[in-house]
């Protein structure tokens, strides 16, 4: 058991914070999001050029081909020093991987370096709105036409939909065959007159997410990914990679918060004193601050597990899980702790720290929704890591 | 970075396991909580033989020497057995002279401790006084080149099995007094554990000569006992989470209602997943706590007080959720559950709850020590 980095990574967690720490281009502009992604898409041509986009990827595809460990260790520095993310980053973190572990050669070379560089963007065409944690049950369907498919249907929850070239498509190919097996996993090119997007309003006002029409857009068949009907194994990997390279990044964001809310309740004043000085909030902040290194912990165990047996397991739901019970935990503890301001939200003169916990607040209800309900990882980790029957 | 036992790790584990496995069946278990002294004496010749009195204790004086990595491995698997025995008082007495005793006292007590020949256990919480790790409540009183003790200690483990206290006083030192000595009186209390016994014991008058008095102060015992039992005590509450959790996957699996194995609902299903959850955390906690005590002591400190807090928390709650898994059967008696839920509160309780020792980790988070950075 060894809970410390080896030279030749405590080296290369220094070669990353200090390139962060000369690179850094400082805080989003507070504008709107086309502002926000053209400053993204500058920081992913530096990170890029000093070889940091895709350090996971293997080097022969433009990647770095770090280790796991170095991946969490770059995950954690550029969320400790709150580097901006990339402007592709579902091609990064996505897009590219399944393009490496599934695509032709012909595809590697079309699609890779684009994703690298930023140039074009990438976003996730997989829910439905009456397919959401039954993802299998998609209803967008793709006709064969010559050598070309005829896409029909609506995606929704559509990340950067409206900046994407290129959609990871799932849509259904085969009605006739068992929901899992009818599905094929396409590239889609978005830049055409069959695709419409629509922004989705979120209940903190914004439009993050889209809904995205096809109304017979096309797709020619070199854009299939991994053979026709073997859509669902594709999205499964598409899937996987999405846990396990969002873990470490994640851990740090919640250990900035949770400076940040030990800081909100130092100069809070409660009770003649602060609110840190309140035995409650006292005992809530603990056990926040327990949970998030048990989250840490447990984090490194699993990667340890993954790099001896190669691939992650089904433990990783327990992650994404509590990840989004405490980061809930947090934002609910930071508006009990500003008591009635916590009513002021961004705009008013009076709203505590520019209104960022009401934001977090609103924006973290979707932590148990987004990227596998929590509901969905129990049923996960009881059906898997347990052994429990299945319901269905 | 490799956050897992090693291979020498792994064996120690697996030899507890089935060691344990093998001798303590639910029908011993029943039989020695059932018994007067609830002392198993024939268990405890075993484990001292495998040597485990003197696991964590110094080589040089006939301990194994290994780390608190090794000792967690053992007190999780004495959880998941709940076996009774005096190994973790024992363990905590041992650990005591070995920090704050002489050279004297080492050489004169710990071969003794680790072969098991001798059982010792520490004699802390004041009777009447609030129930605060750390600050004694009995005098040390000047008695020509010694001191007398009077007074009564409470919640002392084990004290049928152990011919020796450490008997802590306000002072912070500990003094060595035999069981046998003129002025000792032990009352047997009835205490919600039955697997693990406690008493009250009853200093009148007991003079104790200057050779028996530990030359450390309180900050000997602090980090190197007292932190290290609380990582003990919070690695037993991991293995009484994980043979609750253990028992109602089994369960949930074979009983059927409405048609279906229970475990097939959601509401069973979803439960078995939090117990799940909160026994992996509690896992997480305990090693790297007990990673810090080998490696980083400096880190000790806040890292065992996120580890006694959270499985103190687990420790009995997953045993709880148990009961509510296993329905009616749960609620007997004769089902095992309840022994688990006993000890898990029990601890729980012992060595600073978990309010106790998250005050700890507020007051080290808030006064401006930040949260282990990742990697």
């Amino acid at each position: 058991m060894d809970l410390t980095l080896s030279p030749s990574e405590e080296e290369f967690r220094d070669e990353v914070r200090t390139w962060l720490e000369e690179n850094h281009p400082g805080p989003e502009p507070e504008a709107g999001l086309d502002e926000v992604m053209s400053f993204r898409r500058d920081w992913q041509r530096q990170l890029h050029e000093a070889g940091w986009a895709g350090i996971s990827w293997p080097q022969e595809y433009g990647g770095r081909g770090a280790t796991m460990i170095e991946q969490a260790i770059f995950a954690a520095e550029a969320t400790r020093q709150e580097a901006p993310p990339p402007a592709n980053v579902l091609g990064l973190a996505m897009g590219g991987p399944v393009v490496i572990a599934h695509g032709s050669d012909e595809q590697k070379a079309r699609y890779l370096e684009p994703i690298l560089t930023g140039e074009e963007i990438w976003c996730q065409g997989f829910s439905e709105p009456e397919s959401g944690s039954d993802l299998a049950s998609l209803k967008t369907r793709a006709v064969k036409d010559g050598d070309e498919w005829v896409v029909t249907g609506q995606k929704v929850w559509t990340t950067f939909a409206q900046y994407a070239k290129w959609c990871m498509l799932v849509a259904r190919t085969d009605p006739d065959a068992p929901k899992h097996q009818g599905l094929t996993y396409f590239l889609m090119d978005m830049k055409q007159e069959g695709v419409q997007t629509r922004p989705l309003v979120q209940i903190t006002g914004e439009g993050e997410f889209n809904e995205v029409f096809f109304e017979e857009a096309r797709v020619p068949d070199a854009n299939v990914v991994g053979g026709v009907g073997n859509g669902w194994a594709v999205a499964i990997t598409t899937l996987m990679n999405e846990r396990a390279g969002l873990a470490f990044g994640a851990i740090s964001q919640i250990q900035n918060s949770l400076g940040r809310l030990s800081k909100l309740a130092q100069e809070t004043p409660a009770n003649g004193g602060t609110a840190a000085e309140e035995p409650y909030f006292r005992q809530r902040i603990a056990q926040l601050y327990i949970e998030v290194e048990t989250m840490r912990l447990n984090a490194y165990r699993g990667l340890t597990k993954t790099m001896q047996s190669g691939i992650p397991g089904p433990e990783g739901s327990l992650g994404k899980w509590q990840w989004a019970d405490i980061n809930q935990d947090l934002t609910e503890l930071a508006l009990e702790i500003e008591g009635a301001y916590s009513l002021l939200m961004r705009g008013s003169d009076h709203a505590v720290a520019g209104g960022a916990w009401q934001y977090s607040f609103l924006r973290s209800r979707a932590n148990s929704i987004e990227g596998g309900t929590t509901d969905i990882l129990k049923n996960i980790i009881a059906e898997r890591v347990l052994g429990l029957p299945r319901l269905r | 970075m490799y956050f897992d036992l090693t291979d020498e790790q792994q064996a120690i584990k697996s030899t507890a396991h089935d060691f344990l496995a093998s001798r303590f069946k639910s029908e011993r278990i029943r039989k020695i909580a059932a018994s007067e002294s609830g002392f198993d004496e024939a268990g405890w010749r075993e484990m001292a033989e495998l040597g485990w009195a003197g696991l964590a204790l110094p080589e040089e004086w006939g301990g194994q020497g290994l780390g608190i990595v090794e000792l967690a491995v053992l007190f999780e698997e004495m959880g998941y057995a709940l076996a009774p025995s005096p190994l973790l008082s024992n363990t905590i007495a041992g650990l005591a002279i070995a920090a704050a005793g002489s050279d004297e006292q080492r050489e004169r007590y710990l071969p003794q401790l680790a072969s098991g020949e001798l059982l010792a256990t520490p004699a802390l919480m004041d009777a009447g006084t609030p129930a605060e790790p750390g600050a004694f409540a009995m005098a040390a009183t000047e008695d020509g080149d010694g001191v007398v003790l009077d007074g009564e200690k409470t919640l002392v483990m084990d004290a049928a099995s152990a011919e020796l206290f450490l008997v802590a006083t306000a002072d912070g030192r500990r003094h060595l007094v035999e069981k046998g000595a003129t002025g000792v009186t032990v009352i047997p209390e009835e205490s919600i554990d039955l697997t693990r016994r406690l008493s009250s014991v009853r200093f009148e008058g007991v003079r104790v000569a200057p050779q028996n008095t530990l030359p450390g102060g309180a900050d000997d015992y602090f980090p190197p006992v007292f932190l290290r039992a609380c990582v003990a005590i919070a690695a037993e509450s991991t293995g009484v989470a994980q043979r609750a959790l253990d028992f109602s996957v089994a369960y949930a699996k074979d009983r059927q209602q409405f048609g279906r194995p229970i475990g097939a609902y959601q509401a069973v299903s979803h439960r078995c997943a939090q117990m799940l959850l909160e026994t992996e955390n509690s896992r997480s906690a305990v090693y790297g706590a007990a990673w810090a005590a080998d490696a980083e002591p400096e880190s000790l400190p806040l890292a065992a007080s996120m580890a006694k807090a959270y499985a103190s928390d687990a420790g009995w709650r997953v045993p709880d959720a148990a009961i509510q898994v296993h329905g009616g059967i749960g609620f007997t008696w004769e089902h095992d559950l309840h022994f688990f839920l006993k000890r898990g509160r029990a601890n729980a309780a012992t060595f600073g709850d978990a309010k106790w020792h998250r005050e700890r980790v507020a007051d080290a988070v808030l006064s401006g020590a930040t949260a282990p950075a990742v990697a």
